[in-house]
């Protein structure tokens, strides 16, 4: 599909909007529906989008392996951080309300961060996987 | 009544699948089959559900089974023996699942078992998020989440550690 050029002016066109209501998503999500599920998945659909059409060799320029890889874990790590960081700050484990002097900041903070954490993982893997699939069987 | 239609439509689109052959319409119709679960979810005002079925499954995995299609024939081979087993299996299981679909309270049910639980404590919302979904996943369930996340991690690790290509060092090549 590289040189459709009605698919490629469409998506030039689409993909920051994606990528910008995945990070809609993300930062709204405490208020309208979404949440880093959500996000995650659909800002690695951004990026999908766009390796469909200008190939997966320019997608992986943007988004390189070894930075996706990191993606997978991190988010866990982030989401597992958030824990250990209410336990070091006198609360139990996934604590949020000791997380800043006001409780419901706390909680907004705590949810803030473990959302950030789902998206990152989340997004990592989908993209992961679809590079994994996409780059099978082109040099054979 | 919208649902209704869109079940029905779903139900088409379900045996449209079973009967077919050829790869590339069952996935096209899969996708189709997943966007219209999402409307039907969203009728039911469970937008964060919707959203997530559209992009999951009309969205990435649509383009994940049509990448798997791409390194495999596009015609299913015929099977080599009678499904009676597998049918046998799959109706008694569906009928079992309606037979306790019946006994469940009616949807949108205010006196519901379920509403009487842990609900009026969530509906307290001392986190003072405006989404309660949100506020149940990430802060009442955190617990659930940080599982749910661990698995779709383990997902990842586990289809790298499938997939990864065993590759001599070579020099020059980034392909590790």
């Amino acid at each position: 599909m590289k040189h459709d050029l009605v698919l490629r002016v469409i998506g030039k066109l689409l993909i920051p909007y994606i990528l910008l209501f995945a990070l809609y998503v993300q930062f709204h999500g405490d208020f309208g529906p979404g949440g880093g599920f959500q996000a995650g998945v659909i800002f690695a659909a951004g990026i999908v989008f766009y390796a469909l059409i200008f190939g997966l060799e320019n997608a992986r320029q943007v988004l390189p392996d070894w930075l996706v890889e990191t993606m997978l874990s991190s988010g866990v790590l982030i989401y597992a951080g958030v824990g250990l960081a209410g336990l070091f700050l006198g609360g139990n484990y996934l604590d949020y309300f000791v997380l800043d002097p006001n409780p419901v900041h706390g909680q907004h903070r705590g949810i803030f961060w473990v959302e950030a954490g789902v998206a990152i993982t989340v997004c990592g893997v989908m993209l992961k996987i679809f590079y994994m699939f996409a780059s099978r069987g082109r040099s054979e | 009544m919208i649902i209704d239609i869109l079940l029905v439509l779903m139900a088409f689109t379900v045996l449209i699948l079973v009967r077919i052959r050829h790869l590339f319409t069952v996935v096209v119709l899969s996708g189709i089959y997943s966007f219209l679960m999402a409307t039907v979810l969203l009728a039911l005002d469970a937008v964060d559900v919707a959203m997530t079925e559209a992009a999951v499954g009309a969205g990435v995995s649509t383009v994940l089974l049509l990448g798997a299609l791409h390194l495999c024939k596009s015609e299913e081979a015929r099977p080599a023996h009678k499904p009676w087993i597998p049918l046998v299996v799959s109706v008694s299981t569906a009928a079992l699942l309606i037979y306790g679909a019946m006994g469940l309270p009616d949807f949108a049910d205010p006196d519901a078992p379920i509403h009487h639980h842990v609900v009026p404590r969530y509906m307290q919302n001392e986190t003072d998020v405006p989404n309660v979904v949100t506020a149940v996943l990430a802060s009442f369930r955190g617990y659930d989440t940080l599982g749910e996340t661990t698995v779709v991690f383990t997902a990842g690790a586990g289809v790298i550690a499938l997939l990864r290509r065993r590759r001599k060092p070579d020099l020059g090549t980034d392909g590790k």
